[in-house]
């Protein structure tokens, strides 16, 4: 990844608060913080991981930036535009560059449309193709996924959760993007199923030369298909890296006590494996602990943890923690 | 290399009691389209106070035996042959009135989504002092005194106060623990876990392990731990059965599984997960097609049609157990003596070190 580092899209100080109305005339706002303050780089053709337990942001921070939910302020710069805040008809362009592929293969997929009508329904929005063009690209696509053209005319219900979610990612390529969201691809399926979409999605990386931010609770995937990956905790980036550097050498408290929590499949290292058990549970994202997020749940935390909140700093060339220990 | 045609398990070769007993199992549902037959013909033991581990992908019947022993399973649902030894008692001939004397006392389960098995309206502490009253004679009071104790156990803060909460003030890792804290309220000698972390984030899941592997030495309770995630069983089994297709694939004990496995299925599996700790990433390599349809099971091998090393008779026979120990038993026709080695897919697994 070194050889020409070109941001594809950068998100500068994003913050996306959800208003909660509360009291009987629903008057009363409170906001909970599910995107606090993150600024990251997406390079060209890389694969950036986010990672984090549930209630972190992660999921929050795809929406965001592809647009789905409207940033409360900061920027999210791609290629060189300001996508924060323009409106709908001004984003569809955009919209053509930047792909979702969502987590519930179940779920995403429209069960009265055919196939066809599912994969052609984006070209249809973008004016990419009409007739027969459109039938070609669509049955391009299909056999790309590793679906048969005779799929195209078939309904939702009639494939298996790993076959929707080629579909599902059929669909996403269907109008040439260069950058996709993976929110969570794998989760829904079936670990000798999650191999064959894993496989699928770098393969179409290579030949397509497409960038992906890659979101997912599944530590070890993560590192599988990165080349960068970024750990959350209560809508905080705490440490972002290259995949390597964080996974060999952790340096934020919460990154460490993550990977330790991961169960391996070998009894013999689990066995000597020393793990670090965190106590407690996630604080609530409505009013988050003062200072560090994480000092409520770190054994290291000090008097300084709770008054100020950490910058982050280079740990290592590329390499960024969020803590003051360092 | 001994063979032997039964499903029977070879529990006469250990000392230890048997507290379960598995024997030619079959579970159909009898739906408007056919029988779908969940699982056909599976037998596995479980001495005390052991911890063994189901894995399988999802329809390989592992959440159906578990809800066979049990005896949970539901119209149009059927235990259609076998036998389920509990102490020496065969389940299957109990009626549903003698089966509600077991269930929660002597054998509990906890499911896989703690959100949806505890009851929105009623408290923590009236949940688990309603299983304790059912079961044991208690006055309300000792009850409710029984049911901090199991909560304090767990490991839930402020106990006392914690009690008389309901279910949504409970995050997700605690409401498991306040499922397992019921579970284990009438001190059960056989623990059914169905997916019970699946649900929750990996700090979650590492607490709950822990907290199992603790009670099963503390209170030397039998555990059968359900899960498609072979990390988990790999941190808390001493023993490990493999389903496909409604049978068991495989079982041994867990360094055999994970670093000698002999069925084709168990080393797809091991190899098509990522490896966290090897530096550069390798191509995973998957499995291809999908599990079978059980409602017109394959006549041999229910795996035949995904694995690359089938032959002629895995479409056509269904292979017997091969042992290659004592406590490692396969079902493959690779294993027989006259078929071809297979050595270059025979690597498989993890290399230790």
């Amino acid at each position: 990844m070194d050889k020409q580092k070109e941001v594809l899209m950068k998100v500068n100080h994003l913050k996306k608060y959800f208003e909660i109305k509360k009291g009987f005339i629903r008057s009363k706002i409170d906001y909970v913080k599910a995107v606090d303050d993150i600024s990251f780089d997406i390079y060209k053709g890389e694969t950036l991981g986010l990672v984090g337990e549930s209630g972190c942001g992660k999921s929050t921070t795809g929406r965001t930036i592809i647009r789905l939910y409207k940033p409360t302020s900061g920027e999210i710069i791609y290629d060189g535009v300001d996508l924060s805040h323009k409106n709908e008809k001004e984003i569809l362009p955009y919209r053509k560059k930047i792909q979702m592929i969502f987590q519930d293969p179940y779920a995403s997929l429209n069960s009265r449309m055919t196939i066809g009508d599912i994969i052609g329904e984006p070209m249809d929005i973008h004016n990419i193709a009409t007739g027969k063009e459109r039938l070609e690209i669509i049955h391009n696509l299909l056999s790309k996924v590793g679906l048969s053209s005779g799929h195209a005319i078939r309904y939702p219900h009639e494939f298996s959760g790993g076959q929707r979610q080629r579909i599902g990612i059929a669909r996403a390529l269907a109008v040439n993007p260069e950058f996709i969201i993976c929110d969570e691809p794998i989760s829904a399926l079936d670990v000798s199923i999650q191999a064959q979409v894993v496989n699928m999605l770098s393969d179409l990386q290579k030949e397509l030369g497409l960038t992906y931010l890659f979101i997912a609770h599944d530590l070890s995937m993560v590192r599988h298909i990165s080349d960068r990956v970024g750990v959350m905790y209560l809508g905080k980036i705490v440490e972002i890296g290259k995949c390597d550097d964080v996974y060999n050498h952790p340096s934020h408290p919460y990154t460490k006590a993550l990977l330790s929590a991961i169960p391996i499949p070998e009894p013999i290292v689990m066995k000597e494996k020393k793990r670090i058990i965190l106590e407690g549970d996630v604080p609530s994202p409505m009013n988050p602990p003062s200072g560090c997020r994480f000092r409520t749940r770190c054994r290291y935390a000090t008097k300084k943890c709770i008054e100020i909140e950490p910058k982050m700093r280079e740990v290592e060339k590329g390499h960024f923690s969020a803590c003051h220990l360092l | 290399m001994l063979w032997t045609q039964d499903y029977v398990s070879r529990g006469d070769f250990v000392e230890n009691k048997n507290i379960l007993e598995v024997k030619n199992l079959r579970t159909s549902f009898f739906t408007h389209v056919g029988e779908v037959k969940a699982i056909r013909g599976v037998g596995f033991h479980l001495k005390e106070g052991e911890a063994i581990g189901i894995v399988g992908e999802s329809g390989s019947g592992k959440s159906v035996t578990s809800m066979s022993i049990m005896k949970l399973i539901q119209d149009p649902g059927k235990i259609v042959d076998g036998e389920i030894i509990f102490k020496e008692k065969d389940l299957v001939e109990f009626t549903q009135k003698e089966m509600q004397k077991i269930r929660g006392n002597e054998i509990a389960m906890i499911f896989q989504d703690p959100m949806t098995s505890l009851n929105p309206v009623f408290t923590i502490g009236n949940q688990i002092i309603e299983v304790i009253r059912k079961h044991k004679k208690m006055s309300k009071k000792e009850a409710r005194k029984k049911a901090i104790e199991m909560l304090t156990l767990v490991g839930i803060p402020s106990p006392d106060k914690r009690v008389d909460q309901y279910p949504h003030e409970f995050s997700g890792g605690m409401r498991q623990r306040a499922m397992i804290a019921m579970a284990l309220s009438c001190e059960p000698s056989l623990l059914i876990a169905d997916e019970p972390t699946t649900a929750l984030d990996v700090t979650i899941q590492a607490q709950i392990l822990e907290l199992m592997k603790n009670l099963k030495n503390e209170i030397n309770t039998s555990i059968i731990l359900i899960t498609h995630d072979l990390g988990v069983v790999a941190d808390v089994c001493s023993r490990i059965i493999v389903m496909y297709g409604g049978l068991i694939m495989e079982e041994a004990t867990s360094e055999e599984i994970f670093y000698n496995p002999k069925h084709p299925y168990t080393k797809g599996l091991l190899k098509s997960i990522p490896k966290i700790d090897l530096g550069e990433s390798q191509r995973l390599i998957p499995i291809e097609g999908t599990p079978p349809d059980l409602l017109n099971p394959p006549k041999g091998c229910p795996f035949a049609a995904r694995c690359s090393d089938s032959m002629r008779i895995c479409k056509e026979k269904q292979p017997p157990y091969f042992y290659t120990n004592e406590e490692h038993r396969a079902m493959c026709w690779l294993l027989h003596e006259d078929a071809p080695k297979t050595d270059t897919k025979a690597k498989g697994g993890i290399a230790i070190g």
